[in-house]
C-alpha cells in the first residue's frame, strides 16, 4: 500500500443464503446479448458440489468484453436496450443445478486470450468463488495467456469450456473434489 | 496488511460449507492492467423503478412491523466514495418469513411486503432504503438454530474483484453468539463491522428509526 493513503477496514463477506431467488434474478439476466443476435452463442453448465451433486441454490454472474474486445463502459447492466450488449449477466441455477447465458464470444483484450470472468454465489459459500471461462479453439492464445499458463497444467483444463454441437459452449463448475475447478484468490 | 476480514470457505459450524468449500489452494492471478476483472458493469437510474428503494411502498397497503431507515456509504478501502454503485437488498418480513417459496418457516406472510429493494449510490457514495425491521428465523443447521435478524446486501464496486455479498445485522442481538454464519468471520472486530449503528440523527420523528451502516469494498489487485 502506498503511504499517505488511509486504509479503511474492509466489510466482510457473508453467504448469499438460499433465499435470494425473489430478489437477485431478473428477466434479462442471462441475456447478455439477445438470442437473435447473429453472433449469439449459448453457454451452459452445471454447478456441482464435492459429492457430485448439483447445486439448486447457486447464482452465477459473468462479465466480459464484446466481440471486438471492447469492455462495455456504458449503462445497461440490468435493462438490455434492444440491440444492446451489456457484458454483464446473472443467472440462478435451476433445480438440477443448471445455468445458461446467451452472449457473444469476447474478443481478446490486451495480450490475453479471450475469456469470460465468472463468479459463483451459493448457500454454503461464505464468499463467492471466482474463475474464468476460456475457449477450446484458442489453442495458441490460451498457451500464451499469462493467467491460464500460470495454473498447474493438470488443472488448466477446468478453465476451458467444451464446444457443443449447436455452436455453444459447456462449462461445468465443480466446487470441490475430483476435477475441482480452479478458483482464483483476489 | 490487515488480516483477511472475510470468512474462510470451510467453516465447520456452518454445515453447508462442508461439500461446497473449494479444497485446493487458490492461485493468485497476476492481473495485467487490461484484465477484465478490474472493471465492472455500470447501472443507470432508468434501469431501476422509482420505488425500488422503499420496501414499504411496493404494495397497496403498508407492511406490518417497525418502520426503519437504513443508510450509509459505499467506500473503497482508501475511503473514496463509490458513486453510482448498485446496492441490492433482500430480507424477511417482520415475522421472520421470506417470500421465497423454499422458506418453510411457519410464520405469516405479509401481503404488503415483498422484502426486495435496490438503489444506486449518490455523489457521496450514499445509499438509503426505507423498510421494516426483519425478524429472526429458524434454520436447520443444528438443533434450535436461529439466524439473528439481518438484511442481505449485494454491492458492486468499480471492479468485478470488489463484488460483495454480505449481511447487515442489528445492534445487541442475543443470537450473535449462537450463529455460525456470523461467527464464520474469525476476527471479532471484522464481525462487528456487519452490525449497523442506531442513529438518532437518521431517525425521523414520529415516523421511523434510523440505522447507519457503511460498506467498505476490497482494494483492487492493482491498488493492493
Ligand atoms: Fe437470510
Amino acid at each position: 500500500m502506498e503511504t499517505g493513503h488511509e486504509t479503511l477496514p474492509v466489510t466482510p463477506s457473508q453467504t448469499v443464503g438460499p433465499f435470494f431467488g425473489y430478489a437477485l434474478p431478473y428477466d434479462d439476466g442471462p441475456r447478455v446479448a439477445p438470442q437473435w443476435h447473429p453472433d449469439a452463442i449459448t453457454l451452459r453448465g452445471t454447478v456441482l458440489d464435492g459429492a457430485g451433486d448439483p447445486l439448486p441454490d447457486a447464482i452465477l454472474e459473468i462479465w466480459q468484453a464484446d466481440a471486438d474486445g471492447t469492455v462495455p463502459s456504458g449503462e445497461g447492466g440490468l435493462l438490455r436496450a434492444g440491440h444492446g450488449f451489456s457484458g454483464f449477466g446473472r443467472c440462478p441455477t435451476d433445480s438440477a443445478g443448471r445455468y445458461w447465458f446467451s452472449t457473444v464470444k469476447p474478443g481478446p483484450v490486451g495480450g490475453a486470450a479471450p475469456y469470460i470472468a465468472v463468479l459463483v454465489f451459493a448457500r454454503g459459500l461464505l464468499k463467492p468463488v471466482a474463475t474464468r471461462l476460456y475457449f477450446p479453439e484458442e489453442t495458441e492464445a490460451n498457451a500464451a495467456d499469462p493467467v491460464l499458463s500460470a495454473v498447474d497444467a493438470e488443472r488448466r483444463g477446468t478453465l476451458v469450456a467444451q464446444r457443443e454441437n449447436d455452436g455453444g459452449y459447456r462449462f461445468d463448475i465443480r466446487l470441490q473434489g475430483d476435477g475441482e475447478t480452479v478458483f482464483f484468490a483476489s | 496488511m490487515a488480516t483477511d476480514p472475510h470468512p474462510p470457505y470451510l467453516s465447520p459450524g456452518y454445515k453447508s460449507t462442508a461439500l461446497r468449500a473449494p479444497a485446493r489452494p487458490l492461485p493468485m492471478p497476476k492481473l495485467g492492467p487490461d484484465a477484465i476483472e478490474l472493471t465492472g458493469p455500470v447501472f443507470g437510474h432508468q434501469e431501476l423503478g422509482a420505488l425500488d428503494h422503499d420496501l414499504t411502498r411496493q404494495h397497496a397497503g403498508e407492511p406490518m412491523g417497525e418502520r426503519i431507515i437504513v443508510t450509509g456509504r459505499v467506500l473503497d478501502s482508501r475511503g473514496r466514495p463509490v458513486r453510482g454503485a448498485l446496492v441490492e437488498v433482500w430480507q424477511t418480513n417482520a415475522a421472520g418469513r421470506y417470500v421465497h417459496l423454499v422458506d418453510q418457516h411457519p410464520a405469516p406472510l405479509d401481503p404488503n411486503f415483498t422484502g426486495a429493494g435496490r438503489c444506486l449510490t449518490d455523489g457521496e457514495g450514499r445509499y438509503r432504503f426505507v423498510t421494516i425491521k426483519p425478524g429472526a428465523y429458524p434454520w436447520r443447521n443444528h438443533h434450535n438454530a436461529w439466524r439473528p435478524a439481518h438484511i442481505h446486501f449485494s454491492v458492486f464496486g468499480t471492479a468485478f474483484t470488489q463484488r460483495l455479498v454480505t449481511q447487515m445485522y442489528f445492534p445487541g442481538d442475543p443470537l450473535f453468539a449462537h450463529d455460525p454464519i456470523f461467527q464464520s468471520i474469525p476476527d471479532e472486530r471484522a464481525r462487528e463491522r456487519l452490525v449497523a449503528r442506531f442513529d438518532l440523527d437518521t431517525t425521523v420523528p414520529e415516523w421511523a428509526l434510523g440505522y447507519q451502516w457503511d460498506i467498505v469494498l476490497d482494494a483492487t489487485p492493482m491498488e493492493a
